[in-house]
C-alpha cells in the first residue's frame, strides 16, 4: 500500500514527506517509545509509530533504514527535527490519535507485518 | 548584483562540486512553479486540508500575483494547539515575507536559508510577481538532477572504495575512521554512526552487516553522549576479515559491569528517559549485532568498549572480504 494512500485514510499531518515516499511498499509497521526496542526489532519494518518528538527519532529511522515515522498523541517535534528529516529522506506524520488507535487503524488496512 | 565570488587557493580546494553547483543554476530551474496558494479568507482547516491533501507544509498566501502572506506548518500547529482552527488564514499568516528573486542565483537563496531560519521562500520576478516557491528541498533536488551527471564520476570512486582493499599492498592493510563525541550533544546523536554506515556501505559491506555495525555503535555512541563526564571517542578499524569499533571515554566509570550488562538495567536520568532512552536494552543490543564485545571500566581510567565484527571468508586471494 502507498504511504500517501495510508496518510489520506488515517488523517495523518504531512510535517515532511519525502517526495520517493510512495516507491516503497507498505507492508509492516512497528510501535514502540523506547528507542532501543526499536533499535533491537523494527530493522526493515516500514512505518514506526511513537510518540517520541525530539530529534533522535530521525537518527533511529535512518539507522535502520525506516522510511516514515508517525508522531502520536497530537506531539509536534521542533523544526529541527523536521529539518533534519527532510535532510535524509524520512517522512514525518503527526496524529492526535493515540499509539494503540494508530496501530489498529493501519492494522484494519491491511498492515500486519 | 550578486558579487562574482573570489577565492583563494586555500578556499577553493575546499569547495566541493555541490558549492560550484549552487553558483552555476538559478532558482528559476530548481523552484516549483506549480503553486498552490491560500486566500488570506480561508479557514485554517481549510489550509490544513490543503496540506494535508497536497502533501506539502507550507504555502504563500496571496491575490492573484499579488504575494501578501506565507503561512508554514508552525502556523497550523499554533492554530491547532490554541485549538482555534476555525480562524481565518490572515490571523495566523507572517506578513513580512521575506523573499527570492527567480533570476538569482541559487547559491544567494542558501545564504538567504541560513540568515532567516525560514522553511520556504516565495519567488518573485523582477517586476514583483509571485512566480514560484521554493524550499530546501527543491534547491537539493536540482542540485542532484544536476548531480546525476556527475554520477558516473562516483561510480568510479565507489568501485575504487571499493577495491581499495586490493589496489594497496601490504602485510596487513586497515583503514581507520575516527569520531569525537560530545557530552549531552542529544542533537548530533546517531551522527557518528550514520556516517560509519554509510563507509562500510561505500566500501562494499552488504547492508546486513552496515546496519549491525550502525546500530552497535549507535549504541554506543548515545552511551558516551547520555552517561560519560566529558563525551568520548570512537574508533572504528576497518580491515578485509574484519570490523573492530571501540569507544573510549575517561570516566565516571561503570561500578559493576555485570550489573550493567543485564537487559532493562538503566542508571539514565527521568530527563533522558523522556526522551526514549534509557531503556537498559543498549549493551544487550550491542551485544546482539557483534561478533566480540569487551567492556572494561574503572573509576580511575573510565569506559572502553571493544566491538568487534568479523566478516565471512571469500575465496579470491586478498580480495576485501567487506562484501
Amino acid at each position: 500500500m502507498k504511504m500517501t494512500e495510508i496518510a489520506d485514510k488515517l488523517k495523518l499531518i504531512p510535517l515532511t514527506v519525502n517526495e520517493d515516499v510512495d516507491t516503497h511498499d507498505i507492508q509492516s509497521a512497528y510501535q514502540s517509545d523506547l528507542l532501543s526496542c526499536v533499535i533491537c526489532a523494527a530493522g526493515d519494518k516500514s512505518i514506526w509509530v511513537t510518540l517520541i518528538n525530539n530529534i533522535n527519532i530521525v537518527a533511529v529511522a535512518k539507522l535502520l533504514d525506516i522510511p516514515v515515522i508517525i508522531i502520536t498523541e497530537g506531539a509536534l517535534p521542533d523544526e529541527a527535527t523536521i529539518d533534519r528529516a527532510r535532510l535524509e529522506g524520512i517522512s514525518v506524520y503527526s496524529s492526535p490519535k493515540g499509539n494503540y488507535q494508530i496501530a489498529g487503524e493501519l492494522w484494519e488496512l491491511g498492515i500486519t507485518e | 548584483m550578486t558579487e562574482s565570488p573570489v577565492f583563494t587557493d586555500a578556499e577553493a580546494a575546499k569547495i566541493t562540486r555541490v558549492e560550484e553547483l549552487a553558483y552555476e543554476l538559478v532558482i528559476d530551474q530548481v523552484m516549483t512553479k506549480q503553486l498552490i496558494t491560500l486566500d488570506p479568507k480561508e479557514t485554517m482547516h481549510a489550509a490544513l486540508e490543503k496540506f494535508r491533501v497536497n502533501h506539502i507544509s507550507g504555502a504563500p498566501v496571496a491575490k492573484d500575483r499579488d504575494l501578501i502572506g506565507i503561512l508554514s506548518i508552525e502556523d497550523l500547529i499554533k492554530a491547532l494547539r490554541d485549538g482555534r482552527v476555525d480562524r481565518r488564514v490572515d490571523e495566523y499568516m507572517t506578513t513580512s515575507v521575506i523573499t527570492v528573486r527567480n533570476t538569482d542565483q541559487v547559491v544567494e537563496a542558501l545564504k538567504t536559508f541560513r540568515q532567516y531560519q525560514v522553511g520556504r521562500l516565495p519567488v518573485l520576478d523582477p517586476s514583483g510577481n509571485l512566480v514560484g516557491m521554493l524550499t530546501k528541498g527543491d534547491i537539493s533536488d536540482g542540485l542532484l538532477a544536476a548531480l546525476q551527471q556527475d554520477y558516473e564520476a562516483e561510480e568510479v570512486i565507489r568501485y575504487r572504495a571499493s577495491h581499495l582493499f586490493e589496489d594497496i599492498n601490504s602485510d596487513r592493510t586497515s583503514l581507520i575512521l575516527r569520531y569525537n563525541v560530545k557530552k549531552d550533544d542529544f542533537l548530533h546523536g546517531g551522527k557518528a554512526s550514520n556516517h560509519i554506515k554509510k563507509a562500510l556501505l561505500r566500501l562494499g559491506a552488504t547492508p546486513q552487516i552496515a546496519r549491525q555495525c550502525g546500530i552497535a555503535v549507535y549504541e554506543a555512541e548515545m552511551n558516551l553522549i547520555i552517561h560519560t563526564l566529558h563525551g568520548g571517542e570512537i574508533m572504528v578499524e576497518i580491515e578485509p576479515h574484519k570490523i573492530t569499533m571501540e569507544t573510549s571515554d575517561d570516566g565516571p566509570g561503570i561500578p559493576d559491569i555485570g550489573q550493567a550488562m543485564q537487559p532493562g538495567f538503566s542508571t539514565a536520568t527521568e530527563e533522558v528517559r523522556s526522551k526514549g532512552f534509557g531503556a537498559g536494552m543498549g549493551l544487550t543490543n550491542i551485544r546482539s549485532c557483534v561478533n566480540e564485545m569487551k567492556l572494561v571500566s574503572s573509576e580511575e581510567s573510565g569506559t572502553n568498549l571493544l566491538m568487534v565484527m568479523h566478516l565471512p571468508h571469500q575465496g579470491h586471494e586478498g580480495k576485501a572480504n567487506i562484501t
